[in-house]
C-alpha cells in the first residue's frame, strides 16, 4: 500500500490527516508486516480519524465495529435472519426437510456483521474496531481468533477465509486493560498530544481562516495548560474547537477577556478552569 | 552495527534489558522487531526507535524505560564530539541561543558537548566516569532563564497575552535539555562499563513498579497522575465481578414474556437481578513522613473509586487519629497539597511527631467504634513501625471483631517486617497483612480484596 514512511506522511496529509513521525512509521509497519494496529491515547487526538484517513488513502471501504458493553458475537460477527427463515419455511410448506434445511442456511439468510464483512470479498477494506476497551472480555477472545487467522467459521456454511486481509485498526481509551494476548497480536501505537509545530499545522489545516500568529498563540496557551496537571487536559479536538471559537468571535489576538470568556471550550471541569485562571493570572485585571 | 548478525545481537540484548525491567516480550515480538528493522533500514534512528517500540511494547507506561534502553543499545554515535569542547561561557552562550530558538537538534548536540566537556570525573581507568549532575552543576542552565526570556522578548517573539506563557515554556525547554544531558551521560558511562549493566541499573523503573518508600517528589507526582486511569480500570473490573456475582435465580415472568418472540419456547432464560449491596469502606492511614507517599496515593485511589461504595470514610493518624473524609471530597481534592492539608487541618499528632499505632488504633476503637460495622471492610495502611511504644493489640482485635474484614497493607518488603521497631508480625496474627510496595501490587490487591 505504501512505499516508505515519507510516502505514508505525504498521502495521509493529502487526506487531511497530519501524522507525526511515530504515527507514520507505525502505519507503514502495520501495512508491511500485515499486523493489526492497536491505537491508544487520550480522547480527541484523532485515533478514529487515523483509520478513516488510511481508508481514504488506500481507496478502501471503512468497516466499523463500534464496541460497547454487551456487544456480542451476533453484533460483531454474523447472525442468522430468523424472521426471514421463518417466512421461508412457512412459504414452502410442501418441501422435504432436507430441501428446506439447505436453503434456509444459505448466504441469503446470513446477516453479516462488521468482522465478517471485513473478511469477505476482494475489495480492499479497513476494519476499524472502535473503543475496544468498552467491549467485554469474551469479545476479545473472538477478536483473537479473527485477527490472527483472518478466518471465521460459520458451522452451517464452513470456514470463510479472507482472500484479501483488511488493514485493521483497534482503538482504545485504556478504560480497561486489554488482555496481553490481544496486545501481542497487534502493533502498539500511543498517540499523545502532538508537538507544538505539528499542532500548529493541524490548527491551520482545520481552521484555514485563522491568522498565523493567532494560531501560534493558541497552540502555546494549550501547551501551557497541558503542563499544568489538570484533571482533563485539553486535547487536539479542543484546540481546534477553540480556534473555531476565536475565529467566530472575530478575535484578532489573544487577551485576558477573550481567554477568560472562552476557557470553557478548552477545559471541562470547574476546578480546572479555576486553576488555569490562577496560573495564567487571568484575575489580575 | 551494520552487519546483519550485529543488529540481531543488539536487538536481542535490547529485548533482554527490557525484560529485566519487567516488560514482557515474547519471541514473536522480537522477530517482528527484526522484520521492522529490515523494513525501515538503519539510516534513520528515530524511525527505528518508533518501529521497534511499536513491535515490542504493549502499553504507554513502558515507553519511558524503552527510550532510555534504546539510547543505550542504538546510540546516537560512539565516543565524544569531534571537535574539542568549547569553554563554559561559550557553551552557555550557544545554549541560550538554542533555548531561545527552541532548536531541538542543537540542544541535542549541546548536551553531547556538555557531558564531554564538563561531565567527566576521575583520572584512573577504574574510577572515572561521566556525571550528568556534574555537567549540569557546572553549566547551570536554569540560570539562563532571564537571559533567554529577554532574547525572545527582544525578537518580538512574545507579545501581548502569550508573554506570560514564556517563562513556563523556557522552563520546560530547560528541563528537556537536562533530560538530554542525563541520557547522554548514561550513554558515555555505558561505553565504559558495558551496556548491559547500565541498562539494568541506571534506567529508572516504570512508575507502577516504583517503591513507594523510596520514590522522590517528581516520581510521586507521576504516580499521582496514574490514579484516575487506574481507578477507572479497577472500577470496570469491580463492575465485572459484580455482574458475575449477580447471576442468580431465574425470573419466571420475564423469561415467559421473552419467550413470546420464539413462539412460547423459552430460549433465553432471564435471571433475576440481585440487589446490589454496596459495601462500606473505612481507611486508616498512617500519614507520617516515612509512609506518606504510599498513604496519599492509596487515599486518592480509594477516593477516585468512591462511587463503587455506599460509604467511604478515611481516617488519618500519626499518633492521634482524625477523620479526613471531607478533605478528600471530589473537586476539593488537589492531589499535590493533600499531605500538607491533612497536616494543617486535621489533628493527627499529639505531644510528639512520630507515629504510634497503639495510640491511634485505641483512639479509633474508642471514638469511632460506630464507623466499623458488619458491612464494613477496613483497610489499615502503614508500616507498623510504632517507635517502640505499646502496639495495643486488643484495640485492633476489637476492630477486627466488629468489621466484616480487616486488611493491612504494608509498604515495606516482607523480609523487613519485624526488624527494628516494626511490630508487623504481631499485627499480622490478628488481621491479614499484605505486602504492598508499588502501584502494581496495590492495584492487584485492590482488585482482589475490595468487597463486591
Amino acid at each position: 500500500m505504501f512505499t516508505s514512511v515519507d510516502d505514508v506522511s505525504a498521502r495521509l496529509a493529502e487526506a487531511g490527516y497530519l501524522a507525526s513521525r511515530a504515527v507514520a512509521t507505525t502505519v507503514f509497519l502495520a501495512d508491511r508486516l500485515g499486523k493489526p494496529l492497536l491505537v491508544e491515547g487520550p480522547a480527541g487526538v484523532g485515533k478514529t480519524e487515523l483509520a478513516k484517513a488510511v481508508a481514504e488513502v488506500a481507496g478502501a471501504r471503512l468497516v466499523r465495529l463500534q464496541c460497547y458493553e454487551g456487544v456480542d458475537e451476533s453484533r460483531a460477527l454474523y447472525e442468522w435472519n430468523h424472521a426471514k427463515q421463518l417466512l421461508r419455511i412457512s412459504a414452502g410448506r410442501d418441501e422435504t426437510w432436507d430441501e428446506a434445511r439447505t436453503d434456509i442456511f444459505s448466504e441469503e439468510f446470513l446477516l453479516t456483521r462488521p468482522l465478517l464483512t471485513a473478511i469477505r470479498g476482494d475489495d480492499p477494506k479497513v476494519l476499524l474496531i472502535d473503543e475496544t476497551d468498552k467491549a467485554d472480555v469474551e469479545v476479545e477472545g473472538l477478536l483473537l481468533e479473527v485477527l490472527s487467522d483472518f478466518q471465521v467459521t460459520v458451522p452451517e456454511l464452513g470456514t470463510i477465509t479472507a482472500t484479501r486481509r483488511p488493514f485493521v485498526v483497534l482503538t482504545s481509551n485504556a478504560s480497561r486493560e486489554l488482555s496481553e494476548a490481544l496486545r501481542r497480536r497487534c502493533l502498539f501505537l500511543h498517540i499523545g498530544f502532538p508537538e507544538e509545530e505539528l499542532e500548529r499545522r493541524i490548527v491551520r489545516l482545520k481552521v484555514p481562516g485563522l491568522d498565523e500568529t493567532l494560531a501560534r498563540s493558541v497552540v502555546r496557551v494549550v501547551g501551557t495548560l497541558r503542563a499544568m496537571d489538570l484533571r482533563k487536559e485539553p486535547s487536539v479536538a479542543e484546540t481546534v474547537d477553540w480556534a473555531h471559537t476565536l475565529l467566530a468571535l472575530g478575535a484578532e489576538s489573544l487577551d485576558e477577556t477573550v481567554v477568560r470568556a472562552t476557557l470553557g471550550v478548552l477545559l471541562k471541569h470547574q476546578d480546572d478552569v479555576l486553576k488555569a485562571s490562577a496560573k495564567l493570572d487571568l484575575d489580575a485585571l | 552495527m551494520t552487519t546483519q548478525a550485529g543488529v540481531a545481537e543488539r536487538l536481542t540484548s535490547l529485548v533482554g534489558a527490557l525484560r529485566a525491567h519487567g516488560v514482557r516480550i515474547g519471541t514473536g515480538e522480537t522477530v517482528d522487531a527484526a522484520r521492522a528493522v529490515g523494513e525501515l533500514g538503519l539510516a534513520d534512528r528515530e524511525l527505528l526507535r518508533e518501529g521497534i517500540a511499536a513491535t515490542l511494547l504493549h502499553g504507554p507506561a513502558q515507553r519511558q524505560v524503552f527510550d532510555a534502553v534504546f539510547d543505550l543499545y542504538f546510540p546516537r554515535g560512539v565516543g565524544g564530539p569531534e571537535q574539542p569542547a568549547a569553554g563554559r561561557e561559550e557553551l552557555r552562550d550557544r545554549l541560550a541561543d538554542a533555548l531561545a530558538a527552541d532548536d531541538r537538534a542543537m540542544l541535542g548536540r549541546l548536551a553531547i558537548e556538555a557531558v564531554d566537556g564538563f561531565g567527566g570525573y576521575g583520572s584512573s581507568p577504574e574510577s572515572d566516569g561521566w556525571s550528568s549532575y556534574q555537567a549540569l552543576e557546572r553549566l547551570r542552565p536554569q540560570t539562563l532563564m532571564a537571559r533567554v526570556r529577554d532574547t525572545v522578548r527582544g525578537q518580538g517573539g512574545a507579545t501581548g497575552f502569550t508573554d506570560r506563557l514564556l517563562e513556563d515554556e523556557i522552563r520546560r525547554r530547560i528541563d528537556a535539555f537536562r533530560a538530554l544531558v542525563a541520557a547522554e551521560a548514561r550513554r558515555r558511562v555505558a561505553e565504559r562499563r558495558g551496556r548491559d549493566e547500565i541498562a539494568r541499573r541506571a534506567v529508572a523503573p516504570t512508575a507502577d513498579r516504583l517503591d513507594f518508600l523510596f520514590a522522590g517528589q517528581d516520581r510521586l507526582a507521576e504516580l499521582r497522575r496514574t490514579v484516575q486511569p487506574l481507578a477507572r480500570k479497577l472500577a470496570t473490573r469491580l463492575a465485572a465481578r459484580r455482574r458475575r456475582a449477580a447471576r442468580g435465580a431465574i425470573d419466571l415472568r420475564r423469561t415467559l414474556r421473552g419467550s413470546l418472540s420464539t413462539g412460547g419456547v423459552p430460549m433465553k432464560p432471564v435471571l433475576r437481578a440481585r440487589r446490589p449491596a454496596r459495601p462500606e469502606l473505612v481507611l486508616l492511614c498512617d500519614v507520617s513522613g516515612s509512609v506518606s507517599g504510599f498513604s496519599d496515593f492509596t487515599m486518592l485511589l480509594v477516593q477516585a473509586l468512591h462511587d463503587q461504595f455506599s460509604k467511604v470514610r478515611v481516617f488519618a493518624f500519626v499518633n492521634r487519629i482524625d477523620e479526613v473524609t471531607g478533605l478528600l471530597e471530589h473537586g476539593r481534592a488537589d492531589p499535590e497539597g493533600l499531605g500538607a492539608r491533612i497536616q494543617a487541618e486535621a489533628a493527627v499528632t499529639g505531644y510528639h511527631g512520630s507515629s504510634d499505632y497503639g495510640m491511634a488504633l485505641g483512639e479509633f476503637a474508642e471514638r469511632y467504634a460506630d464507623a466499623a460495622g458488619s458491612r464494613t471492610t477496613v483497610f489499615v495502611l502503614g508500616d507498623a513501625r510504632t517507635n517502640r511504644s505499646d502496639p495495643n493489640l486488643p484495640a485492633l482485635r476489637q476492630i477486627a471483631e466488629r468489621a466484616r474484614r480487616v486488611h493491612w497493607l504494608n509498604p515495606e518488603q516482607r523480609s523487613r517486617w519485624g526488624t527494628g521497631d516494626s511490630v508487623a508480625p504481631a499485627y499480622a496474627e490478628l488481621v491479614e497483612m499484605h505486602e504492598c510496595r508499588n502501584a502494581r501490587q496495590l492495584s492487584a490487591l485492590v482488585a482482589r480484596l475490595l468487597p463486591v
